[in-house]
């Protein structure tokens, strides 16, 4: 650099260069700035305690470890309206986590097919992913939801309907899954040889119990995955070297269906179908209609803006590459699979994460069908029947922090090892 | 104190969300009271949580009536729709037991029945609405409880209905005691009492049952009549206001167990005890209005001139200075007991025998008569 700027060389340092020197001028806003941020944080964690302070509700989190008094509809695990404030947050959270699985999942699934189906050649095909992606995406979720729930209380029969000697309404699906306005009662898989749970974390409010049946389960099953997946690569191995594919598949069918079924029939598996008992039905699953109001508004909803997502992402990769691929004689579907959607991938995922992200954070409005998420339990009956409202709502924010940053976390994992290399 | 100006939380919102205006359909005023309840629900938690967090400070040490008075409108938080307690009629113009005591504060304190802004709060939002000074006085369905005095920092002025908790079924169920529930389905509305009685009912009684937590009346009984709950639960008062409102009313039961006592009452927030007074004195005066025989119809004449009666006269503002002490003007309670009658016509119109909801008085029944209702002396 030239000497112009270089005032040291003229005389010493002065104070006016803070601001009318360029090399100390930008540092000055920044600090000035930061000063300026902190002392409004300052004052208004300042203000709040002392305005608690005055209202006599000194900040604290006690009433976390008091009884909750209240009960839960869904429970993934045991509790009691005895159970403590912290218990029922607890519970919410796992529920939190149950829609936002469920819903990310599916609004994947859904939103792939419509983004790619958008683009078929096909016009009606075309037009009816546009309608549908438009429908979703211009109203609000919030209202999605509450239709949801609205058309499922008033079009579906009652749990009485299934009742009397001829009644209005009858089990679907060979008498095993009933359809009623309060949730859907599906067979549940049971075992008579049960290896029973294990209990986390005593008698403490954040107690979990694990079922070994399902670890012992998903071991095997994944085992039987991983022996294939070896055996897969050996004969890819042997194609490259002999030009020869063994033929496999049976093998590979055999090593994950064999051990996974020998485990089940051990276990003594069998379905438990849902019947109809007093007021309602008794054993099967039951999935609320609160939950499934949740779960399909929300998914439908998030699925139209990754359509769009995935339509952007293959849009992006050039056209040269689809007609190099048929110049190779690849057809059009194995085309979009192997060449195209691993490319666009790249381009998806970035947004995608942040659609998972709005999913969870829209999973909030659970309360407006009485879902039982972390926001109804602790941001709700905790909340107003202690009337902590600061600390409950800075504990939801800490939980919806968390959940994000560590969706964040992975996603980017897994974009990082999908993303190009460059070599 | 920090920024007192900043406190009002109300003062920003443009007035067409919560004031109703008159003379519009009943399907427009029933939308928009639906409208108003959202907005309002929203508002009220972010509010609320701003509140606490310092920008709208100190609400609880202001002078309440200073307040009202200069804004020359009573804020009063009710139900967002519970008929013959608090729901706007035809007009749009808000009716009802417990609005009648929002309208007799608002007569005491600006002389105008109608110088009220009725906020519809739920359940959940109540109590966040009164504490942050968004509304000056609640009188909501709700019941006095020591953890709501003393952990919630409110004080409840009196008890203007006494109740307890009940149970309704559609009668083709063929329940006939609570204790027949095994197993039920139960909608209740969360945030208040009865989710905490319901669950202690059915632990006692060593039976389990589902609840459903909703947040208003109106769409516990959408689910209740779609058969998505078996029973609702609430003060034994709303279950009767909530069939009234039933096309055939007697194709539910209200099952003859009452598992609590629900004093109900208005309630202020702490910190304002002169205000706390107003309301307080202002509901015993429509109580004591009744023991002394003063009716809307007579209430002229007996306060043109002082009569036999010392109290009476006190009360009217004819002989002494209560007014004066309260900080109103001498015909505050004149004017109180104008806007709706005493509390006996109150009862009447609003929920009494002749009206859809048919509420007998029983306990809330003059304590001359056997019942409950006991103004102290106006001395
Ligand atoms: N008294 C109980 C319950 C009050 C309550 O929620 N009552 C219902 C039915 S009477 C109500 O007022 N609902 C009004 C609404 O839906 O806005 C409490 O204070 O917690």
């Amino acid at each position: 650099m030239t000497t112009m700027t270089d005032p040291h060389h003229q005389g010493g340092f002065k104070l006016s260069m803070l601001i009318y020197d360029s090399r100390y001028r930008s540092i000055t806003i920044q600090i000035v700035a930061l000063i300026g941020f902190l002392t409004l944080i300052g004052w208004l964690i300042n203000n709040t305690g002392q305005n608690l302070a005055d209202l006599g509700k000194e900040p604290s989190f006690g009433f976390m470890t008091e009884g909750a008094g209240y009960d839960i509809n869904q429970r993934l695990l045991d509790y009691t309206s005895t159970d403590t404030h912290l218990r029922a947050s607890f519970l919410g959270l796992l529920n939190t986590l149950l829609v936002a699985v469920m819903g990310c999942i599916t609004a994947t699934v859904i939103g792939v097919m419509v983004g790619v189906a958008r683009l078929s050649h096909n016009w009606i095909i075309s037009r009816l992913m546009a309608f549908y992606v438009e429908m979703f995406r211009n109203v609000p979720v919030l209202l999605w939801i509450v239709l949801a729930m609205a058309v499922m209380i008033e079009s579906m029969p009652s749990p009485r309907a299934f009742r009397g000697e001829d009644p209005a309404a009858t089990m679907s699906l060979f008498d095993t899954v009933a359809f009623t306005n309060r949730g859907v009662y599906v067979p549940e898989p049971l075992f008579s040889n049960s290896l029973g749970n294990i209990h986390l974390f005593g008698t403490s409010s954040l107690r979990f119990d694990v079922s070994l049946d399902l670890i012992v389960f998903l071991v095997v099953f994944i085992g039987g995955l991983l022996i294939s997946r070896m055996i897969g690569k050996r004969a890819n191995a042997t194609q490259e070297k002999t030009g020869v594919r063994p033929t496999v598949w049976h093998i590979r069918l055999a090593v994950v269906a064999v051990p996974t079924l020998t485990v089940l029939w051990a276990l003594g598996f069998y379905l438990g179908y849902p019947e109809l008992k007093g007021f309602n039905f008794a054993g099967g699953t039951h999935m609320r209609n609160s939950l499934i109001a949740l779960w399909l508004a929300l998914s439908l909803y998030t699925a139209a803006f990754i359509a769009e997502i995935v339509r952007a992402g293959i849009l992006a990769i050039s056209k040269g590459q689809t007609e190099a691929a048929s110049a190779l004689g690849l057809r059009p579907r194995r085309t979009m699979s192997l060449v195209i959607l691993p490319q666009a991938l790249r381009v998806i995922i970035p947004p995608l994460i942040s659609n998972y992200l709005n999913l969870t954070k829209n999973s909030s409005l659970a309360i407006a069908v009485g879902y039982m998420d972390i926001t109804g339990t602790l941001g709700g009956i905790t909340m107003n029947q202690t009337g902590r409202e600061l600390e409950a709502i800075l504990l939801l924010m800490l939980v919806y922090l968390s959940i994000s940053l560590t969706i964040s976390a992975v996603m980017n994992w897994y974009n990082n090892s999908v993303k190009l290399k460059e070599r | 104190m920090i920024a007192p100006k900043l406190m009002h939380a109300d003062e920003g919102q443009p007035p067409s969300l919560k004031s109703s205006r008159p003379q519009e359909p009943e399907e427009n005023a029933r939308n928009r009271a639906e409208n108003q309840e959202e907005v309002i629900m929203k508002k009220t938690v972010f509010l609320g949580a701003l509140t606490v967090a310092g920008l709208a400070a100190g609400a609880s040490a202001a002078a309440t009536l200073d307040d009202v008075k200069a804004r020359g409108k009573l804020n009063c938080g009710v139900a967002t729709g519970v008929p013959g307690f608090a729901a706007p009629d035809a007009n749009g113009r808000w009716e009802g037991f417990d609005v009648s005591v929002c309208r007799a504060v608002a007569a005491a304190v600006l002389g105008d029945s109608d110088a009220v802004e009725f906020v519809p709060t739920t359940g959940k939002t109540r109590f966040t609405a009164l504490s942050s000074g968004e509304i000056d006085m609640l009188a909501r369905n709700t019941t006095w409880t020591l953890s709501r005095d003393v952990d919630l920092k409110f004080t409840f002025v009196g008890v203007n209905y006494y109740d307890g908790q009940g149970f309704m079924v559609p009668k083709d169920l063929g329940v006939s005691s609570a204790k027949e529930l095994d197993g039920a389905t139960v909608c209740i509305q969360t945030g208040t009492t009865t989710e905490l009685n319901l669950a202690e009912f059915f632990r006692a009684n060593n039976m389990s049952y589902e609840p459903v937590p909703i947040e208003t009346q109106a769409e516990a009984l959408q689910q209740y009549n779609a058969g998505a709950c078996d029973v609702y639960t609430t003060d034994a008062s709303g279950l009767a206001a909530a069939r009234s409102t039933f096309e055939d009313p007697t194709s539910s039961v209200i099952l003859p167990e009452i598992i609590s006592k629900e004093p109900l009452g208005p309630l202020v927030r702490h910190g304002d005890n002169e205000w706390g007074d107003i309301v307080r004195w202002t509901l015993n005066a429509l109580i004591a209005a009744e023991e002394f025989g003063i009716t809307s119809t007579n209430i002229g004449e007996l306060s043109a001139a002082a009569g036999d009666n010392p109290e009476v006269n006190r009360l009217l503002g004819t002989e002494g200075n209560l007014g004066e002490m309260l900080g109103l003007d001498a015909g505050w309670a004149k004017a109180a007991i104008m806007s709706g009658g005493n509390y006996g016509e109150v009862f009447e119109k609003n929920i009494g025998e002749n009206t859809p909801i048919g509420l007998a008085r029983g306990l809330n029944a003059q304590w001359r008569d056997g019942g409950l209702i006991y103004s102290p002396p106006f001395r």
